[in-house]
């Protein structure tokens, strides 16, 4: 990322956005006291939100669902067609963001074309009790949980579990759930993360909706060599997020696009920090590759429209060296990126790798590319790995995620080139993928033990008795 | 949202958790690699409980917390700091004091089978397939950083 290109993205939000964010803020009040009892201006946010659709195919099923909802009839369908209001709503704001992004790093993406949807998956009644549970949810409001609602979703996540087709929705639910039990009574909380918890409950009826409409599909498989720009990791509870970026240069000589791939894992909380990276021990190829800095050697891999990778770890060899600083200087720029699913358009997927590079870091951690300045997000430096504030402060190259957060641009760093005690130094996120490497977590995690281990021991002697 | 808990020594107290108006969890026997005590502390009255799973009162309690509780304690204070597991009991423990030492409660009775089979829900995680489809909603939960 170039100053002059920073210089653009900064230059301007995009229009419409801020009145296209108070609609969605309208609604999200309305959801903290409960639809059950909704005061005069909160309905008059709903009539906003629907009418922002008046002109639209849309419009008719969102102005009813208002309607009905003020008036105390709250059914299902009418909760669906005002999520899918508010969903739109961001999924706009998102298209002019990334748009925007797009043109400032003069990046090309692929267009997106729509697939027809396949046929329903048979977990009827799981999705049925997700969205019964969503209901009760927005008739109580935020403020209106208590632990028995909290409880009442226990069965259907453990449900859904289960259904490898339904592991968003549960993996989704049930972070959303531990957030809502760990903050009971949620009445007596100062402040609520309003626009999170509304964020959530859509995304969540939207995917309860059964069938797969808008999600992504496969387009067909790919070989070739994958450079690995960096991991970005996501974690709750219960679920951790291995998503890897990099750059597929395709064996038959075609244009390099920029791809990802995930392994999600199931686990507890008191798995956590690098001890997470047990648990995806069976994608061997990929943990090596992150590890020792190698790209991949591709065939045959399945390939969704998103550009997202299906990992099948044999259908992978770990090929030559390949640092991402490389990697992103020789391949990011005339990579073609990919589309974005209609479902999954909203702010908070914003994720575009990019090197930056020339930078000052100001006094608050910033980077500083020639008065341009690019704010950066260190909250997102996960403990798994040996990425820190002070080495980002310390770097004078980086391979990150730009993010779009609270309102303005951010950089996530997944690799940095920094100077330590006068010696350059390289540190990615995805270093520790088989173990950490540093002797301060190596004994940290010596002191801790083998919870993984411990656990899956427990498991073994009680679980089937 | 949910503070981020603190890596442990799981191999003698599996499972803590702040729940249900208790802290609880489960303790794994010294003697008998396939017995665990169920152990609890009740938020406010400070009432006491522990015994095996099939509810087996425990031999250690006589009129003060078992081995098994002090362990349970230690751990939960481990785990989410001495702050966090006094305020959810409502307890005032003053500098450099232990938790155990400043809880005034006596022994009664608990139920330890759903406190078990809460274990079990926890334990069954371990054993949910991975999966390589993305997850887009995992992006509004990215991974904490070290807990200090």
């Amino acid at each position: 990322m170039l100053a002059v290109q920073l210089t653009a993205l900064l230059g301007g939000d995009p229009q419409g956005a801020p009145e296209a964010l108070a609609l969605v803020h309208g609604f999200d009040e309305a959801l903290v006291h409960g639809l059950g009892r909704l005061a005069e201006e909160r309905a008059e946010a709903l009539d906003a939100l629907a009418g922002a659709f008046a002109a639209t195919p849309i419009g008719e099923r969102l102005a009813e669902a208002a309607a009905k909802v003020a008036s105390g009839s709250i059914a299902e369908e009418h909760l669906t067609a005002l999520a899918g209001g508010r969903a739109a709503l961001l999924g706009a704001v998102h298209d002019a963001l990334l748009a925007g992004l797009d043109a400032a790093l003069e990046r090309e993406r692929a267009p997106w074309q729509a697939a027809p949807a396949p046929e329903a998956d048979g977990a009827g009644n799981l999705t049925a009790g997700a969205r019964s549970w969503l209901r009760e949810l927005a008739i109580a409001g935020w403020r209106g949980v208590d632990h028995d609602l909290v409880s009442a979703a226990d069965q259907t996540i453990e449900g859904l579990l289960a259904v490898p087709e339904q592991r968003r929705l549960a993996v989704l639910l049930d972070g959303l759930a531990a957030e809502l039990r760990a903050c009971c009574p949620v009445g007596t909380m100062d402040r609520l993360p309003v626009r999170r918890w509304a964020d959530l409950w859509t995304r969540a009826l939207l995917l309860a909706q059964g069938g797969a409409a808008g999600a992504p599909q496969s387009a067909g498989t790919v070989s070739g060599r994958l450079l690995i720009l960096g991991v970005d990791v996501h974690e709750h509870g219960t679920a951790a997020q291995f998503q890897v970026h990099g750059v597929l240069e395709p064996a038959d000589g075609g244009r390099a696009r920029l791809v990802r791939t995930a392994v999600t894992v199931a686990k507890v909380d008191t798995i956590t920090g690098p001890a997470t990276w047990k648990l995806p021990s069976r994608h061997r190829m990929l943990l090596a590759a992150l590890a020792d800095r190698r790209s991949l050697d591709l065939t045959d891999m399945p390939l969704l429209d998103s550009g997202d990778l299906v990992w099948h770890d044999d259908r992978a060899v770990v090929g030559g060296p390949a640092d991402p600083f490389t990697a992103a200087r020789l391949t990011l720029t005339g990579a073609l990126a990919p589309a974005t699913p209609p479902l999954d358009r909203h702010p908070v997927g914003i994720a575009e790798p990019v090197l930056v590079e020339g930078y000052r870091v100001t006094g608050e951690g910033s980077f500083d590319l020639g008065g341009a300045v690019l704010a950066v997000d260190t909250g997102r430096l996960p403990a798994c790995g040996p990425l820190t504030p002070k080495l980002v402060a310390a770097s004078a190259a980086c391979v990150g995620l730009v993010r779009w957060d609270g309102g303005r641009w951010l950089l996530q760093p997944l690799a940095v080139q920094a100077t330590v005690k006068k010696e350059t130094v390289e540190a990615g996120t995805g270093d520790w993928a088989l173990g950490p490497t540093d002797p301060k977590a190596v004994k940290a995690e010596a002191r801790a033990g083998d919870a993984v281990a411990v656990l899956r021991e427990r498991a073994g002697r009680l679980l089937r008795r | 949202m949910v503070p981020p808990v603190r890596p442990r020594k799981l191999a003698k107290v599996p499972f803590v958790e702040l729940a249900d108006g208790r802290l609880q969890g489960v303790v794994s026997s010294g003697s008998d690699i396939g017995r665990v005590y169920v152990s609890s502390i009740a938020a406010g009255t400070h009432a006491y409980n522990c015994s095996t799973n099939n509810n087996r009162p425990c031999g250690g309690l006589y009129g003060a917390p078992c081995k098994h509780l002090q362990a349970l304690a230690a751990e939960a204070v481990l785990q989410y700091g001495l702050d966090r597991v006094a305020r959810y009991l409502r307890v005032e423990v003053p500098e450099g004091a232990d938790l155990i030492g400043c809880l005034d409660g006596s022994h009664e009775p608990a139920p330890a089978a759903m406190v078990f089979s809460r274990f079990l829900r926890h334990l069954a995680y371990l054993e949910v397939p991975d999966t390589t489809m993305p997850i887009p909603e995992l992006h509004w939960f990215p991974a904490p950083g070290t807990v200090g």
